[in-house]
């Protein structure tokens, strides 16, 4: 049935479908709300898929892009007055230039020598975000304008609620990193990428200059966190400091390889686990936090590789 | 017309000495081989010759340019390359994608292309496919083209490292031990594409410890034994050269070195 489909066509149409089907599931607007956070994290983690799952580098520091993305949105109408479409662009700008400038000293580390750079990079954002309470209301957070799409669909005779409104765009933003990641993944630069995943001296021995290619694939995945970052902050009309913290790095780099390091769909497997299981979860109150942390163990265990990874593997054995 | 010119190339490693001043040349287009015992320096200068390591005395010229010192990559781009003893393959590849991979310098980096997958990031990848398939079928390993390349033999693993730095369009190739661990006949399939790339005009540069393969093709050969260069010249001299009999093979082995040297000649 599937046999014609490429497996990015059929990545892409898988979310798609589950995009266009889950609300008829949702018993409240409140599951498009829950659904808008799966998606904007699912962006964030896929970006994380081409750093982590392509190229093999870790960070716990991207949540950092997050908050520049978020406070980019945050401060841009405010205080230079633009509009919240353009700031998400400068936001990603100032994030790319950022991972640029950043990638260049400390993408020659490798493993947890990176591990622990990246992290002190997240730290000196978040820290930057909660002292500088002039500009950012430091840790009290502050307020972000509306992006104002619900008032001109208003205009036009289309009403909306908000949450909708936002599981759609998130939604629609997903699909577009979603293509672009699965794109890189089958292209020239993809296969550089992938080639210092497995060995880096021998990606250098056939011409591909290391040190350029990760500080690309940490540009590519910090604008995904901006972006991700910006999207978050005009949903809830108001941002603090955490979208920046080290816990959400961690968030994102465990939902990343939760669902299968190097599958962009596996990215939003592990948003939607780590963003709606929680919720799901509150029912054993107290155990809330032990039983996601014993699931996701036993994930790592059962399926080294990731759910998504895994299970297709399992799947596709089965099939033939 | 020599395409690599080596000169006192020496390395220490803290005090101690890993090669000490070895000078070569490797004419265009010709079969040369670095033989000698374990540990007398062979890979260490091999990773010099590479750019790997950065050697603490003596210079690496390549075509007339001195390249001491110079990152892999940018020797790749000035058309050496090379393989691994302990084989570096890209395992979660199939084997034609590390054969594509291969094609990195004729692809060129072209980020918002591929990103998009614009019509220009499929040309290349059907370009780089192609002449993947070529090298494949060249080295003999065209029905696995789709496999994981995990799934390999470790003889498939060592012809698809060669594929995949001949990809690289190299007029140099240094080859490291490409018949250590294989059987016999997998060494004599190895021992003849070396030839054949050989024909194709590419100079090869080999390090090897199969003294039967390095007889057979080799049109010169460099003999080193504790960090220094003994003997060279071509392979029925080298030999027959007492000083290499000695060394190499061991006071009391003469009869095998000279079995070695009629073997080369006949």
């Amino acid at each position: 049935m599937m046999r014609g489909l490429s497996p990015s066509s059929l990545t892409l149409l898988t979310l798609l479908v589950l995009m266009v089907v889950a609300p008829a599931l949702f018993p409240s607007s409140y599951y498009y709300r829950v659904g808008a956070l799966i998606f904007i994290n699912g962006l964030a983690a896929t970006g994380l898929v081409i750093l982590v799952g392509y190229a093999g580098q870790v960070s716990l520091g991207h949540a950092g892009f997050s908050g520049v993305g978020a406070y980019a949105c945050a401060l841009g109408p405010v205080h230079l007055g633009l509009p919240p479409v353009l700031c998400v662009v400068l936001g990603a700008a100032l994030s790319a230039l950022l991972a640029w400038g950043v990638g260049r000293p400390i993408l020659r580390l490798k493993a947890h020598y990176l591990a622990v750079a990246t992290l002190g990079f997240g730290i000196l954002i978040y820290m930057a975000i909660n002292n500088e309470g002039w500009l950012t209301g430091g840790p009290d957070g502050m307020s972000v304008k509306a992006l104002g799409l619900k008032g001109l669909l208003r205009d036009f005779g289309i009403k909306v609620k908000a949450s909708e409104l936002w599981y759609w765009i998130s939604g629609g933003v997903l699909l577009l990193g979603a293509f672009i990641a699965l794109n890189l993944r089958n292209s020239p630069a993809g296969r550089a990428l992938r080639s210092l995943h497995d060995s880096e001296v021998a990606a250098s021995t056939i011409g591909i200059d290391v040190a350029r290619m990760k500080v690309m694939a940490f540009v590519i995945s910090a604008v995904y966190a901006s972006v991700a970052g910006s999207l978050v902050a005009m949903m809830n009309r108001f941002v603090t400091p955490d979208v920046a913290g080290f816990l959400h790095s961690i968030e994102l780099l465990t939902m990343t390889v939760l669902g299968g390091a190097s599958s962009v769909l596996g990215a939003t497997v592990g948003a939607t686990i780590l963003t709606a299981l929680p919720q799901v979860l509150t029912v054993f109150e107290d155990f809330e936090n032990l039983s996601l942390g014993l699931i996701m163990m036993l994930v790592m265990i059962f399926l080294r590789q990731g759910l998504v990874p895994t299970l297709a593997r399992r799947w596709r054995r089965r099939a033939t | 017309m020599t395409i690599l010119e080596v000169a006192g190339l020496g390395m220490d490693f803290g005090g101690l000495t890993a090669v000490e001043a070895v000078s070569f040349s490797v004419r265009r287009g010709g079969i040369m081989s670095v033989i000698g015992p374990n540990g007398a320096g062979k890979t260490t200068l091999f990773n010099m010759v590479s750019g790997i390591y950065r050697p603490t005395r003596g210079r690496v010229v390549l075509d007339g340019r001195d390249v001491t010192g110079l990152a892999p990559h940018k020797l790749a781009a000035m058309g050496m390359s090379r393989t691994f003893q302990n084989l570096k393959v890209f395992q979660q590849m199939s084997v034609l994608q590390n054969v594509m991979a291969g094609r990195h310098l004729s692809e060129g980096v072209h980020v918002v292309s591929d990103l998009l997958g614009l019509p220009g990031a499929a040309r290349r990848n059907r370009e780089s496919e192609e002449e993947a398939h070529r090298l494949l079928r060249l080295v003999g390993l065209e029905r696995g083209a789709f496999r994981e390349a995990s799934e390999l033999s470790y003889g498939g693993l060592k012809r698809l490292e060669i594929a995949r730095a001949l990809a690289t369009q190299p007029r140099l190739l240094l080859l490291d031990e490409p018949a250590a661990g294989c059987n016999a006949v997998e060494t004599g399939e190895i021992d003849e594409l070396i030839s054949r790339i050989a024909e194709t005009g590419v100079a090869v540069l080999l390090v090897e410890h199969d003294m039967k393969l390095v007889m057979k093709i080799s049109a010169h050969v460099v003999v080193m034994e504790q960090v220094r260069k003994i003997s060279e010249g071509p392979p029925q001299e080298v030999a027959n050269d007492p000083r290499v009999i000695e060394a190499y093979l061991g006071s009391g082995a003469e009869t095998g070195a000279k079995g070695v040297g009629e073997r080369a000649q006949g």
